[in-house]
């Protein structure tokens, strides 16, 4: 190895270093304040030393954050089995099914998947209004669904259209159901994608901000990150930083694991979403 | 020559015929539930949404409205201007916004390319780096906002004490407070970069890899093949993830809303118009901005398709 092959290593690692210490310290220092309580938490320090849970107990004994953090949940979940749900049959139709009208669905899909939020939040809040929707769960199951529906119909269609002819031919020419090539066919084959996708899917709902802010009135009914957000102190200049960064942690900590663990999934299904489409 | 043939074959193709026109049918059947819901979500609110910004409706009620044309946008009445068109509030979002998209996207594309890079290369704990560098992909917005917060407070914040200590600067700065866009930048660009790296990396994965094998042999410089065979290969890639994030960046709000909320100078067109909706009760005139913001998108998505198919012939 050259000098120069030796520098350039060094000059290597050392990008790759800084890479992951930008990625990642923010959310290491969000714990380290995290585990700091009183005045400790106003003396910058770089390891958490001496750990205290205190901020921890008081997040989760104050108001209604346990219960905000299982409506996070309840929403992403269920979000996640509707639009799958939807998204499976619609997209077999577009993906395999050749009918008229196909290209102009998939740029209707395409464009919805474009429509800034706040775009629809007018007429969306009416329509909540209307269905008496406001202050309730359902409301944000239902708002969702504008940028769960295009993205997953559009990833499962890059994925479906990948398959050869020959899989469900045998299966149409048995005479089997549509329904039966989906469910016995394609699901079985395509598990790997539904999990990609399932994974994008509840990581949008579970951090979707707008929608939440606005149709949820009442605290308890709050979804996670709109909690954190409005999490205040007594007055303006006293902001509980230390039970802020608790919350952070709480909420946050499930996706880190997700991705950790599933990061080949999440990869794979964002790179079908955008190099396919 | 073969007298049976002909029978069969149009047999076959009456059968299969009919089997077509059953495929269709179950088609539009699994397909009518995802467009009533998307007739439901989205088509209907944003036929509202356009439809109010007509009226002088309030959020008191609803349904009580008069028709007053084009007054949320444009009006001219006792010689002064009124209307969305004569706001100057709304023409700083508009600037604002703009600013923050082109600058954030075009940061987070070059950081994006680059870290895309590394991961294509080959080397010990390359799963790690990736794994890293999804986190701030994966926080919500409001999460990493609040984690900037922290850092960047002007008296407690880690990035004024780190700054003091290595003497970039001798005074701690109010970041949020006075550094207007450049912090909000500075956090998305931290949040996105790795999502276009992510897909920058997904298309630089396609390229064959006898392409580099030749240049090497052949000893073309790694600068010459990245200018000359690498960039042409992905330029479609980068250019889908450039409209994605694009159109991510021009509806920005959770990160400004939480960041510097209240804050005129750092304000978004999602910013103004939720707070005319809903705090401001001019839910007319929001609706007027909102669907303003709706425009924009479609001009730039209309011209990008435009451009990127003249580019890819």
């Amino acid at each position: 190895m050259t000098v120069r092959e030796k520098i350039l290593r060094v000059l290597f690692y050392a990008t790759l270093g800084a890479i992951v210490v930008v990625s990642v310290f923010p959310f290491y220092y969000a714990i380290i304040s995290s585990l700091k309580s009183g005045t400790d938490l106003f003396r910058v320090s770089y390891v958490p030393y001496p750990i205290d849970f205190s901020n921890y107990i008081s997040v989760l004994n104050q108001g209604s954050f346990v219960r905000n953090v299982f409506n996070s949940l309840f929403v992403a979940l269920l979000v996640v089995i509707i639009s799958i749900g939807l998204a499976v049959g619609a997209s077999y139709a577009i993906a395999r099914i050749r009918f008229k009208g196909r290209g102009i669905l998939m740029m209707l899909i395409l464009s919805i998947s474009m429509f800034p939020p706040i775009a629809v939040l007018p007429g969306m809040f009416q329509l909540i209004t209307v269905l008496e929707l406001s202050n309730s769960l359902i409301s944000l199951l239902f708002s969702y669904m504008i940028f769960t529906i295009p993205f997953t119909v559009w990833v499962f269609n890059a994925f479906m259209r990948e398959f050869p002819k020959e899989l469900e031919h045998a299966a149409l020419v048995d005479g089997a159901s549509t329904a039966t090539i989906i469910m016995r066919v394609f699901l079985p084959v395509l598990w790997p994608a539904v999990v990609s996708i399932g994974l994008l899917t509840f990581i949008a709902a579970w951090n979707e901000f707008l929608f939440a802010l606005t149709f949820i009135s009442s605290d308890p009914k709050r979804t996670a990150p709109v909690a954190i957000a409005l999490l205040s102190g007594s007055t303006n200049h006293e902001i509980p930083w230390g039970n802020i960064m608790a919350a952070s942690v709480i909420v946050t900590l499930p996706l880190v694991v997700l991705v950790l663990v599933f990061q080949r999934k999440i990869i794979s299904g964002l790179a079908a979403g955008a190099i396919k489409g | 020559m073969h007298p049976s043939l002909p029978a069969s074959q149009g047999n076959y193709s009456r059968r299969s015929l009919s089997l077509e026109e059953r495929r269709i049918r179950s088609a539009w059947l699994l397909l009518l539930p995802m467009l009533l819901v998307l007739a439901l979500v989205a088509m209907l609110p944003l036929y509202q949404t356009v439809f109010y910004s007509f009226t002088d409706v309030s959020l008191d009620d609803l349904t009580v409205y008069e028709f007053v044309a084009f007054q949320n946008y444009l009006d001219y009445y006792e010689e002064e201007w009124y209307g969305l068109l004569s706001d100057g509030l709304w023409w700083k979002a508009v600037w604002n916004t703009l600013v923050f998209a082109t600058i954030s996207v075009s940061l987070e594309t070059l950081l994006g390319l680059m870290i895309a890079l590394f991961l294509n290369t080959k080397f010990k704990g390359r799963g790690y780096l990736r794994a890293a560098i999804l986190i701030p992909w994966a926080l919500p917005t409001v999460v990493s906002a609040k984690m900037w917060a922290w850092m960047l407070n002007d008296q407690f914040g880690i990035i004024n004490d780190l700054f003091v200590k290595i003497g970039l600067i001798s005074d701690p700065i109010a970041w949020t407070a006075s550094s207007g866009l450049l912090t909000i930048i500075l956090v998305d660009v931290w949040k996105t970069t790795p999502f276009m790296a992510l897909l920058i990396l997904a298309g630089l994965q396609t390229l064959p890899q006898d392409c580099y094998q030749a240049a090497k042999i052949d000893g073309v410089s790694p600068v010459r093949v990245f200018f000359k065979v690498t960039l042409p290969y992905i330029k479609s890639a980068i250019i889908v993830a450039v409209i994605f994030r694009m159109l991510d960046a021009l509806r920005v709000f959770d990160l400004i809303y939480v960041l510097t909320p209240n804050n005129q100078n750092t304000i978004s067109m999602s910013v103004f118009a939720r707070q005319y909706l809903f705090d401001f009760d001019r839910f007319a005139y929001g609706s007027a901005a909102s669907s303003f913001l709706f425009i924009v998108v479609c001009m730039f998505t209309l011209t990008m398709i435009k451009l990127s198919k003249f580019n890819l012939n």
